[in-house]
């Protein structure tokens, strides 16, 4: 009978529990809409501190390549163009890599390599972005600077058409310098996102393309690539976005000058670079101004890529994507 | 015959160039921290660790970015990690599959991946602007800006792995969801948790460009969280640029020690998270 009493639950006892309900239930409610709250503050406060910047130049600031803070005269064009090409190639250098890796780590490699071999590509993952930067500039561009643009300049250089992609000196530091660095930047991000999707595929589907006599490839190319198609072009486009937005890989390697050139020899810039190069050394407000509505742009490419990129992967098991 | 000849050829060729691609991602994985190693060790000496930033072309140590990076990685995971054990608890718990909650989980997986550099201009233009100088305290509200989605979202599926029997048993009990949550939920996974503030510190710690404009650098010990302070991912930048042969040295054995300091911590989480696995499956 004690034990029955035990369990009636106190009037007093059970006020307590329901305002300890109340209390917890709303902490968390006001923690998750806080995270909408970050982005709304951060678009009110970019747009806010861009407003005299794009005010005063209106849309000229999106067409204009001079960037000169004498004249206080600042134009998007050439970071822009920058941002894009860089990301354009690194992404055509990563992509065929990454699926190359995944399909490695899927399909073909031994049980006991395939732990250490994933976890060495996340580990590449894991490593901050200022090393690639550094690594780029003190080892990665010498290495260009002497041994791949001179070649690329005697060979491709006289072509008709492309050859005007590799005019110039090899200055080491430039465009494809700073393009090659971001594909190895953002290669595992998308080998581990194109690997958890490749997982995720039921193994009747490729026991039945084997059991028709298909090759490996076959299996891959017309059975596990058309399977797995939205995963894989969300998880490019995640790395698309992370291209885009990658700082410091980048301000060590581009050159930083204000320019649209064909050359992808030439030194460049992209807006992340400008705002991390220039940006405590700018007087002025037009000119900070300027840096600012740079990163508004930034804001716009990258979240329409990643939102792009997270609802193509939404249906992808969450788990494995924490990292990214 | 002749078909199959070329189908035989195409995945011989196919599958050797995964195979390469593979060796070349681990190339450059290797070729980095080859000469983060190289770099690096040789500048690995006690100095590193008791003296201060030095001036152009004397040597010195890196003592205060130390410091300073430990400082503002703190009070940013202090800041950020209850924030978001809090949101992922709600995702987890309360919101299910509510409108509000796939917004949130959409705009917390896009904060996920957004470049850091905007954080860094957010930051200025909310703290920096209206202090009117460069601090550690907003480095570290960058860095707990950084830290929340990465919390957000690991802490919402570590709670998804706690099986739904315990919850129902602790609920049958007579316990409100919040006492489960504190009392059941949390402790049953709390390695859980643990791995993804150790991913936030990881993840944390390496960021640079939130820092340029936000926390900036200084030259000297400072402990004052309303002034600029040293940082090791700042102090990387700025001296591995100088022409200095010392700030060189000091920038690639600052590099070197980040990166074994996150690659610890990823590997730690790593072990942690597949301790789990096996108790969860018997």
């Amino acid at each position: 009978m004690d034990q029955a009493t035990a369990f009636v639950i106190e009037p007093r006892h059970a006020a307590r529990q329901r305002l300890g309900e109340r209390i917890f239930k709303g902490a968390t409610l006001v923690a998750a809409v806080l995270v909408l709250v970050l982005l709304g503050g951060v678009t009110i406060a970019l747009i806010k501190g861009a407003w005299p910047a794009l005010s005063h130049f209106r849309l000229e600031f999106l067409t204009r390549q001079v960037w000169n803070p004498v004249t206080e005269k600042f134009g998007a064009l050439a970071p822009i163009y920058g941002t894009l090409v860089t990301s354009i190639i690194a992404m055509a250098v990563a992509i065929p890599l990454s699926f190359g890796i995944s399909i490695f780590l899927t399909e073909l490699c031994p049980a006991w390599l395939k732990r250490p071999v994933g976890v060495a590509v996340e580990l590449l993952a894991a490593v901050p972005s200022i090393i690639f930067g550094i690594w780029g500039m003190f080892v990665f561009a010498p290495i260009l600077q002497r041994h791949v643009q001179p070649w690329l300049i005697d060979h491709l250089g006289p072509l008709p058409g492309v050859g005007l992609l590799f005019q110039g000196p090899p200055f080491g530091i430039g465009i494809l310098t700073a393009s090659l660095v971001l594909a190895i930047m953002v290669l595992p991000f998308i080998a581990s996102v194109m690997r958890d999707v490749f997982e995720t595929i039921p193994d009747v589907l490729r026991e039945s393309a084997y059991g028709l006599g298909a090759t490996t490839w076959e299996v891959i190319w017309k059975v596990v690539l058309p399977y797995s198609r939205t995963g894989v072009v969300g998880g490019i486009m995640l790395g698309l976005g992370r291209a885009l937005g990658e700082t410091m890989a980048v301000t060590f390697v581009i050159g930083n000058a204000h320019r649209v050139s064909t050359s992808l020899l030439a030194p460049g810039t992209t807006i992340s670079a400008s705002i991390a190069n220039e940006f405590t050394e700018a007087v002025g407000d037009l000119y900070t101004s300027s840096l600012i509505a740079l990163g508004v742009l930034l804001f716009l490419i990258t979240f329409a890529v990643i939102g792009a990129a997270r609802l193509m992967l939404r249906r992808l098991d969450r788990k494995a994507l924490a990292a990214v | 015959m002749k078909r199959s000849l070329t189908r035989k050829i195409t995945n011989i060729l196919a599958l050797t160039l995964s195979v390469a691609a593979t060796g070349v991602g681990l190339l450059f994985l290797g070729a980095i921290l080859w000469t983060l190693l190289k770099n690096g060790l040789s500048g690995m000496s006690l100095h590193l660790f008791t003296q201060m930033t030095p001036p152009p072309g004397a040597a010195g140590g890196l003592l205060n970015a130390i410091f300073g990076s430990a400082v503002m990685t703190l009070i940013g995971i202090a800041v950020g990690a209850p924030l978001g054990v809090l949101a992922g608890t709600y995702l987890a718990e309360y919101g299910g599959d509510s409108k509000l909650s796939a917004v949130i989980r959409f705009v917390n997986d896009v904060l996920l991946s957004a470049p850091s550099i905007i954080v860094g201009l957010f930051v200025y233009q909310i703290v920096v602007v209206p202090m009117g100088h460069f601090s550690a305290i907003a480095g570290a509200l960058a860095l707990a800006v950084i830290a929340i989605p990465v919390t957000v979202r690991t802490t919402e599926d570590m709670l998804r792995l706690v099986p739904q029997g315990m919850k129902d048993a602790s609920t049958a009990l007579g316990a409100y969801p919040w006492r489960t949550t504190l009392s059941v939920i949390y402790p049953a996974a709390r390695s859980g948790i643990l791995t993804g503030l150790l991913l936030a510190i990881a993840r944390v710690s390496g960021e640079t460009a939130p820092l340029l404009f936000t926390a900036l650098n200084n030259q000297f010990w400072s402990r004052d969280l309303n002034a600029p302070i040293a940082n090791l991912p700042v102090v990387i930048y700025q001296f591995a640029q100088s022409p200095y042969p010392e700030w060189q040295q000091l920038a690639w054995s600052g590099a070197l020690l980040i990166t074994l300091t996150i690659l610890a911590l990823s590997i730690f989480a790593r072990i942690v998270v597949s301790a789990l696995q096996p108790a969860r499956r018997s």
